[in-house]
């Protein structure tokens, strides 16, 4: 027994989701991530906790409300009808975008536990020696909250190819689109067939655990979690 | 040598009590037949003192939990496979399986105005998703894909199927819009003898392969009062009048 070219197609997929949206969280979770590390504003508390919503909530309440958010009676989907981009439910990017959602904590919270503990001191040294806001965060915080970064990128990697609940319920199950592995694997178990199930299941906590290993073997004096 | 035919009576009277006692049965039962499921239930309990606590989910996956100790004493499943295949696998009480109910297959949309012609519809291809079960475990999808053959329009609405992973969830994508159309159960848009809501076309049963549902007790339902009662409950005439009631056919 081996993969099956439907395996392969959803190994791929799976890698191609979760590139995308570790790409895409970096972008948008590093500037909220670091809005969260440095500001006094009373919004910190709230802003922080709708981050940290899908740590708690089951994917079966972010799919369902995504589903009706983003199906043609709800104001996303009504608002991406409007600009021409249709509806996003059993799309491709419509997994991208609530996977983001969905391993947004996974992202911030360890950029920000980074920034954070940086403090002000080397911001305020690298401004002395004249350097602009852009110059201080690339030359200054990104290298020294960089095992902060390598974490966040890691886990949200690993968290999106873990996904699984909010893809069931949002994906439709369409080849090359949207069947990752976790709903392949899951289908093999529905259809009895256990053998394919194995294969595809213990493939999957060999590279989790390799994934996870990783940032230890990159980099093994600093605490990483 | 007297005291164990004592014992023996005893241990019969023991077991006559609790017999005629209120017991509980932990049924598995297939998602689609959720609806009935509840009042049958609810019936039961009235009618007979026993309970039955039902879980509902799909078939594939009570399998895979039964084999595996769950501690169910009857399935109703959405077939007649699964049962088949427990039954070789000794994981039954044998001599009880039978069939509860078949399946009426429909094509449902929310939309009151959609389905108007019946299955023109999917010929005329005027929409954007069409929601199937998932057609290797859900028998409601291997339905669904039969009657697409038999209409030829299989290969033209390929690029627009999407799979629920049960038949429940086939249902939330079209109750929620995200796909226009739906092929269901029954079950799940009737009541009393009429569509719900929204618009349909009843799928002819000579277009596909029966549904057959069958019921079982496992072999965790030895000795459980409760679950023989269930089981005779079932083919009583007032389940099978509920279970009609619903849009199966027994």
């Amino acid at each position: 027994m081996g993969f099956s070219d439907a395996d392969i197609q959803a190994i791929w997929l799976t890698f191609r989701l979760a590139g995308l949206t570790t790409l895409l969280l970096l972008l948008i979770g590093t500037p909220i991530a670091w809005w969260l590390a440095r500001t006094r504003s009373r919004w910190k508390g709230p802003v922080g906790a709708v981050v940290a919503l899908p740590l708690v909530l089951p994917p079966t309440v972010i799919g369902f409300y995504l589903l009706v958010a983003m199906g043609p009676n709800g104001p996303v989907g009504q608002l991406t009808q409007a600009v021409g981009i249709g509806l996003l439910p059993f799309t491709f990017w419509g997994l991208v975008i609530a996977s983001v959602f969905y391993s947004m904590p996974f992202v911030v919270q360890p950029i920000q536990n980074a920034i954070e503990a940086l403090g002000e001191r080397p911001l305020e040294v690298a401004a002395t020696l004249r350097a602009g806001p852009w110059d201080r965060f690339f030359s200054v915080v990104v290298p020294l909250a960089r095992p902060g970064f390598l974490t966040a990128a890691i886990l949200g990697f690993a968290h999106t190819v873990g996904e699984f609940g909010v893809v069931l319920m949002i994906g439709g199950n369409i080849p090359g689109a949207t069947r990752v592995v976790s709903v392949q694997i899951y289908d093999y178990v529905e259809a009895m067939e256990y053998g394919q199930a194995h294969w595809l299941a213990m493939s999957m906590v060999i590279f989790s655990f390799l994934v996870l290993l990783a940032p230890y073997t990159l980099n093994p004096n600093q605490r990483r979690f | 040598m007297k005291t164990i035919p004592k014992t023996l009576t005893a241990l019969a009277l023991l077991a006559g009590a609790c017999a005629a006692q209120a017991e509980t049965v932990q049924v598995a039962v297939a998602a689609n037949f959720t609806a009935p499921m509840k009042v049958i239930a609810e019936a039961f309990a009235q009618d007979t003192g026993h309970k039955a606590e039902a879980a509902y989910g799909s078939t594939g996956k009570f399998y895979a939990q039964i084999t595996n100790g769950a501690p169910f004493q009857v399935f109703l499943a959405a077939d007649d496979t699964t049962p088949a295949k427990l039954e070789d696998e000794g994981m039954t009480r044998p001599g009880t399986r039978f069939t509860y109910a078949t399946g009426t297959l429909v094509l449902w949309s929310a939309d009151p105005a959609l389905i108007k012609d019946g299955a023109k519809v999917l010929g005329r291809n005027k929409f954007r998703k069409l929601a199937i079960a998932n057609p290797k475990t859900a028998p409601y999808g291997a339905a669904a894909v039969e009657v697409m053959k038999a209409l030829q329009v299989d290969q033209m609405l390929a690029p627009k199927l999407v799979q629920g992973e049960n038949i429940a969830q086939t249902y939330q994508f079209v109750s929620t819009g995200n796909a226009e159309l739906g092929f269901v159960a029954l079950s799940q848009v009737f009541k009393d003898g009429k569509i719900t809501g929204g618009s349909a076309w009843v799928v002819p049963a000579e277009m596909h392969e029966p549904i057959r549902q069958d019921a079982v007790i496992l072999k965790t339902g030895e000795g459980n009062a409760a679950a023989n009662a269930f089981m005779d409950y079932l083919k009583s005439d007032k389940v099978k009048a509920i279970i009609r009631s619903f849009g199966y056919e027994i």
